[in-house]
């Protein structure tokens, strides 16, 4: 019984009215919507495509979150760094009577007047006063130094007459100075090429992953596809480093830290140059390696290898910055000069050619890496599924 | 005219699409119809250019597709994809100027074609707070937004109610009309049999079956007849040249040999009682589907 209600339904619902009126009106005229809109060159595509990247990310929270922490991280460090400084410089010494002139129009001393030999030497007993200069008459230069369990150098240094001296070496610069710089270089460079690093796998897993790449492919190039990624971030990643060393270089000027500013003030111009040229390097192994798989949750075990590059120069930097020969080494290597050579400028111990030559060098491996990148993206952007290996991917599909 | 010439593509070991060969004729919608993993796909893609033939090529108007002259295809994948976290108006304007639409004409078009694919209250909203309905509007949005001259849709009814069917209907119907070329494929068959002018029939990645609708029905479907009678047809079981399908009382389906044979039955119907109805029974295209799948079986396992 079943069956013959089947049979007198689809009687009724076979016939397509809709389809005999259409067909009817002008079947065969070419296509007419209007003028062709001219091909977007690669360029063009990949400007595009940056744009999107760029508007995209600046909207986002995490980033502007993130920005804000960095540069306020920034700043406060130089902040604290300064009044830190400023409370160590001025030696507090107690002085009693005409000793006090001894003292007078000596940087880096803040006297403290005691009225009498005993009350300075409560002072100094107290801890109040690293030292107390009193009056003696006995004495060649007329005063008497008074301190608790050691010779306080610096308060001998200025009361004695002390013969000429000439050093045959520049002195090495302060170990905590050289520290600090060292990792500040280090940290920034990490944390913005792995920031924007990832960012570029994200949405290279995104575009795979939604299926989106489909579309985009059959519009532009994937060429297009990937400059437009990497220049879009790499601006990014070039403006945050770039706010931060205007953050830096603002800080040292307001706090009267010109003298450190000196000295760091063409590395960090350095620093940013290569970090551009740097960044374009790893984000094109970024793009790559996360166009390997479809997935996110794939995309740590490809990321790993890529991340490790990223950290290295960091934790090269910051273990071995008073070893001038790993700092050598690095700041020609191509993946660790943004962060190597920068180090070494400050440090003075690099020649004015040597950044150029590590420049170029750089240069011709983010070139290499770019092909490089290229193809592997190129090749694995649309196999989907499992994980392209690299071999696949190079080897062509 | 957009022609596929002897394709084939393998996946590994796997031979994928073999020999695939069919036309899609302007002004016409045509229907691609194959089971899964029949070959629809990849068909597609390779129409798109998105994934390379291992051998053959795909021309329109008789000149070999290149870059350029796909950028003028509206293309819905099989599987969506359009970025979940931004807004619909902006990646379909996106989308639009990646075309070389400039900015303020991608979001004049973006946005008359949201409205008018009924999605003028969201497009502001991001995709994935869309519901999948409404998703796969944008879908079909960003197909059409850079007004493409020929269009490539892998199931693009998939997922859509009723009156979104309609709306996408009006829109393909519209772009045949006016001379494109239009190919999409779909699993609703009787859908497919409604809109489509064209049919081709993909099976393990062979085509079987490619051409007009009518065509497909006359060579492919059985010649039947339906009679609906006020008396009993039962003797029509012993008439020669008659094999009844369906039968109840009055009413039949038969096979006939010819139709002289069918007309004999009409005679002797008419001899015994009046007769309310009598005609051909049409083949519906999922009878053909299956038809023409079984038969390419049959001669598959005969080799």
């Amino acid at each position: 019984m079943s069956t013959q209600v089947d049979q007198r339904g689809n009687r009724s619902g076979t016939p397509g009215e809709a389809v005999a009126a259409r067909s009817a009106t002008g079947a065969g005229t070419p296509a007419g919507h209007g003028g062709r809109p001219a091909a977007p060159g690669t360029v063009r595509a990949a400007l595009l495509v940056a744009e999107r990247e760029v508007t995209t990310v600046v909207r986002t929270k995490s980033f502007l979150v993130s920005t804000a922490i960095l540069l306020v991280g920034v700043l406060a460090s130089i902040v604290v760094g300064s009044v830190l400084a400023g409370r160590d410089s001025d030696t507090r010494v107690a002085v009693v009577g005409a000793a006090a002139e001894a003292l007078a129009g000596q940087d880096g001393f803040e006297a403290v007047d005691a009225a009498d030999e005993a009350e300075a030497r409560r002072l100094v007993e107290n801890g109040d006063v690293r030292a107390a200069v009193v009056p003696a008459e006995g004495s060649p230069v007329g005063v008497r130094v008074l301190a608790l369990d050691e010779t306080p150098l610096d308060v001998v240094g200025v009361l004695s007459v002390a013969p000429e001296v000439e050093l045959l070496e520049e002195s090495d610069m302060n170990e905590g100075v050289r520290y600090l710089v060292s990792f500040g270089f280090g940290l920034v460079f990490l944390m913005s090429a792995a920031g924007f690093g990832s960012m570029i796998a994200q949405n290279t897993v995104t575009e795979k992953q939604s299926r989106i790449v489909e579309i985009l492919l059959a519009t532009v190039s994937a060429r297009s596809l990937l400059a437009g990624k990497i220049l879009g971030n790499s601006l990014l990643a070039f403006g945050q480093t770039a706010a931060i060393a205007a953050v830096a270089v603002i800080g040292l000027v307001v706090t009267g830290q010109d003298d450190l500013l000196g000295l760091i003030g063409a590395p960090v111009v350095w620093f940013v140059l290569f970090f551009l040229v740097g960044f374009v390097l790893l984000a094109a192994m970024f793009a790559a390696a996360a166009s390997l798989v479809s997935r996110m949750e794939d995309v740590g075990s490809v990321m790993t290898p890529v991340i490790y590059l990223t950290m290295t120069p960091y934790f090269l930097v910051v273990f071995f910055n008073d070893n001038p020969t790993v700092l050598r080494v690095m700041s020609y290597v191509p993946f660790s000069a943004p962060v190597g050579m920068p180090v070494r400028l400050f440090l003075g111990e690099a020649a004015w050619w040597e950044p150029l030559v590590a420049l170029a060098l750089l240069v011709v491996a983010a070139v290499a890496v770019v092909a490089l990148g290229a193809k592997v993206y190129e090749r694995s952007l649309l196999k989907t599924g499992g994980r392209v290996t690299l071999r696949e991917a190079l080897r062509g599909s | 005219m957009l022609q596929v010439h002897h394709v084939n593509r393998s996946f590994g070991d796997r031979l994928v699409l073999d020999d695939v060969t069919f036309d899609v004729r302007r002004g016409r919608l045509t229907g691609f119809v194959g089971g899964n993993g029949a070959g629809k796909t990849t068909t597609m893609r390779i129409v798109l250019g998105v994934l390379a033939a291992d051998s053959g090529h795909v021309t329109l108007d008789g000149t070999d597709l290149d870059a350029a002259e796909r950028r003028f295809f509206g293309y819905m994948p099989e599987e969506r994809g359009l970025y979940p976290k931004m807004r619909v108006l902006e990646q379909i304007t996106y989308l639009a100027r990646l075309h070389g639409v400039d900015r303020g004409a991608a979001t004049r078009r973006a946005t008359a074609l949201l409205e008018r694919l009924g999605l003028g209250e969201r497009m502001n909203d991001r995709l994935d707070d869309l519901s999948l309905g409404n998703q796969q509007r944008a879908q079909i949005a960003a197909a059409l937004v850079h007004e493409p001259e020929v269009l490539v849709l892998d199931e693009p009814f998939s997922g859509l109610d009723p009156m979104a069917v309609d709306v996408v209907v009006g829109v393909l119907s519209e772009y045949a009309a006016q001379g494109a070329p239009v190919i999409f494929s779909s699993h609703q068959l009787d859908l497919v049999e409604r809109l489509c002018d064209d049919l081709v029939v993909i099976a393990q990645g062979r085509i079987r079956a490619a051409g007009g609708r009518e065509d497909l029905r006359a060579a492919y479907g059985h010649a039947r007849w339906e009679i609906d009678t006020a008396g009993d047809v039962g003797w029509l079981r012993s008439a020669p040249g008659v094999r009844v399908q369906h039968f109840d009382g009055g009413w039949a389906v038969f096979e006939a040999d010819d139709d002289a044979a069918a007309q004999q039955v009409l005679r002797r119907a008419l001899e015994q009682a009046p007769v309310a109805s009598f005609g051909p029974v049409r083949s519906t295209l999922a009878e053909i589907f299956r038809e023409v799948v079984k038969d390419e079986d049959t001669t598959e396992a005969a080799r």
